[in-house]
């Protein structure tokens, strides 16, 4: 039988593969590159960039649970312009879509960032991080709330061309809401989960072991619950999906693309294992030649219930 | 950097509480250079998704070796490792001691604490000259390689803060006598506690000598991916935040800001 195709379109921006590497988890590229053929990635999220450059949280900012991590980076990253000339001229060796986690502490902040890296050549979309649990202005104090995920979808919208894709969060009671909300006002395509809320305490101290007191989880101990929402999410709207967390085989991104995703986006897994992204491709493409399956996208929201 | 399967070819304790495992990395082991390190992934802990960092200990031929102790979930579940199983390695990892030029006139003064004294073997390896080794610990298990430094032909003086070895307190006891009376002018490399570091950092900032310093922070990636390891660093006057596994984990004295 002949090849199964494995390449996809989301919001426009064509992908050899639905696997990317997802935002904070990969650096600007040129961490791993000496591992990783960069250009055998479905596409390349960037860390977190925000208008001026941020420090972030104070250490510790890590702590490692059972199939999991706990993180509170706090977004630290170069700034816009930062991240055009140190890390863009990078990224434009290579034939992959890159594409930019945005996110800032107002509204306007977001769209600033949008408006400035529109029409910057070698960047194929923005995510819009309005999910990062360890930020106190901006991150998850938007995506939580239906208004100012609304406020910021839409100003992000009006000041760029690229296609723009709401990071959600996963602590909401209904993010069939969320979804619907960004895809109302402009969303070309989402992404979810972002870390959930979480907390760890050292018995002996009695203090949270992350200077931020609480952080995000990562990981596969979360990868259930993000199923659930993918799935959740694809019944609520029609804009493709890119699904985050727990994946560290093909196994859990099949499981992602059947609940209703376009394409998935590896996490905490390039820590364990830098190569873990092209190995899920492999396993996908070994699934659907087993299944004798055309394309990957034939599975997608093939879920039965 | 590269990633590596390594076969491990021995195990063995050091004393009481300390282990040296040495796996055959030829890739890893000939880019290898002292205060680099390798981030091992433990396949023995299913439910972890770090690596663990660990410094080169030596480097012979396709064989590299760290030493460790067990200090966590990771390295207490090292204890069974066996000669024969394989262990994914990522390496080197890090920018490494500087090694002075052939013709530098300073004396090499290693200052260990604790199991910080592998890097220091392996530097002491790779330098051009001998010089001294200050190594301190909690008790006299705590010195570790003593005859191996003096194998090498360097100088040894130990200190315990139990009394059970050299002088009775810190490190710095015996650094600062030596100090005192020095004709030839030093050049630090120092791996251990905070503390230690930030005494050795101080003497070689006052006398005008240099100190580099091997920091350990509590690591994500290793690669420099994920900011979990930040220090704060001065450089040309302004404070930036340097990622330990990448621009570090080795620091001249006067770039770290303690906190």
């Amino acid at each position: 039988m002949t090849t199964p195709q494995l390449e996809i379109t989301i919001a426009g921006i064509r992908m050899k593969n639905p696997v990317m590497v997802a935002s904070g988890t990969f650096g600007y590229g040129p961490e791993y590159a000496d591992i990783v053929d960069l250009n055998q990635l479905g596409a390349l999220i960037v860390k977190g960039i925000s208008l001026e450059p941020w420090g972030g949280n104070r250490t510790p900012r890590l702590v490692e649970v059972p199939g999991g991590l706990v993180n509170a980076i706090g977004l630290q990253n170069p700034g816009v312009q930062g991240f055009v000339e140190k890390y863009l001229p990078f990224l434009r060796h290579y034939d992959v879509p890159v594409i930019v986690n945005i996110w800032g502490k107002t509204a306007d902040d977001y769209a600033e960032v949008a408006a400035r890296l529109d029409g910057v050549p070698g960047i194929a979309g923005l995510e819009i991080n309005i999910s990062c649990p360890n930020i106190k202005a901006g991150g998850s104090a938007f995506g939580t709330n239906l208004e100012a995920t609304a406020r910021v979808v839409s100003a992000v919208r009006r000041r760029t061309r690229l296609p723009i894709i709401p990071k959600l969060a996963p602590n909401v009671s209904d993010i069939a809401a969320f979804a619907r909300c960004c895809v109302d006002n402009g969303a070309d395509a989402l992404s979810l989960i972002n870390s959930y809320p979480a907390m760890v305490i050292d018995i002996e101290s009695r203090r949270p072991v992350l200077a931020n007191v609480t952080g995000g989880l990562s990981g596969p101990a979360i990868h259930p619950i993000a199923v659930k929402l993918v799935y959740d999410v694809a019944r609520a709207v029609d804009v493709p999906l890119i699904a985050v967390g727990g994946v560290t085989q093909a196994r859990d991104a099949l499981e992602f693309i059947i609940a209703g995703a376009t394409a998935v986006a590896v996490g905490t897994a390039n820590f364990t294992e830098p190569l873990t992204a092209l190995q899920v491709v492999e396993g996908i493409r070994h699934h659907l030649e087993a299944h004798g399956l055309a394309s990957i996208g034939s599975l997608v929201r093939t879920v039965r219930l | 950097m590269h990633v590596e399967n390594g076969l491990v070819v021995a195990h063995d304790p050091m004393g009481a509480a300390y282990r040296v495992l040495t796996l055959r990395l030829p890739t890893i082991a000939a880019k290898a250079r002292p205060g680099q390190f390798v981030h091992l992934r433990l396949a023995m802990l299913s439910d972890a998704v770090l690596r663990r960092p660990f410094s080169i200990y030596g480097v012979d031929g396709d064989m590299l070796s760290i030493l460790y102790k067990t200090v966590g979930r990771g390295t207490a579940a090292m204890k069974d490792i066996q000669p024969g199983a394989t262990l994914s390695a990522m390496g080197p990892l890090g920018n490494g001691f500087p090694l002075p030029a052939a013709e530098t006139t300073t004396v090499p003064v290693l200052v260990a604490g604790g199991y910080g004294v592998a890097p220091l073997y392996f530097l002491a390896t790779r330098l051009p000259r001998t010089g001294l080794l200050f190594a301190g610990g909690a008790t006299s298990a705590d010195i570790l390689c003593v005859d191996r430094f003096q194998a090498l032909g360097w100088e040894v003086r130990l200190a315990t803060d139990d009394g059970s070895l050299g002088t009775h307190g810190l490190v710095t006891a015996p650094l600062d006598s030596w100090l005192a009376d020095a004709r030839r002018e030093p050049e630090f490399f120092a791996c251990g506690p905070n503390g230690m570091l930030r005494a050795v950092g101080e003497r070689a900032i006052a006398g005008g000598w240099k100190g580099w310093l091997s920091l350990d922070r509590h690591m994500g990636c290793g690669v420099g991916a994920c900011l979990a390891c930040v220090q704060t660093i001065r450089k040309d006057g302004a404070e930036t935040l340097a990622r330990v596994c990448k621009e570090g984990p080795i620091f001249e004295a006067r770039e770290v800001v303690w906190e």
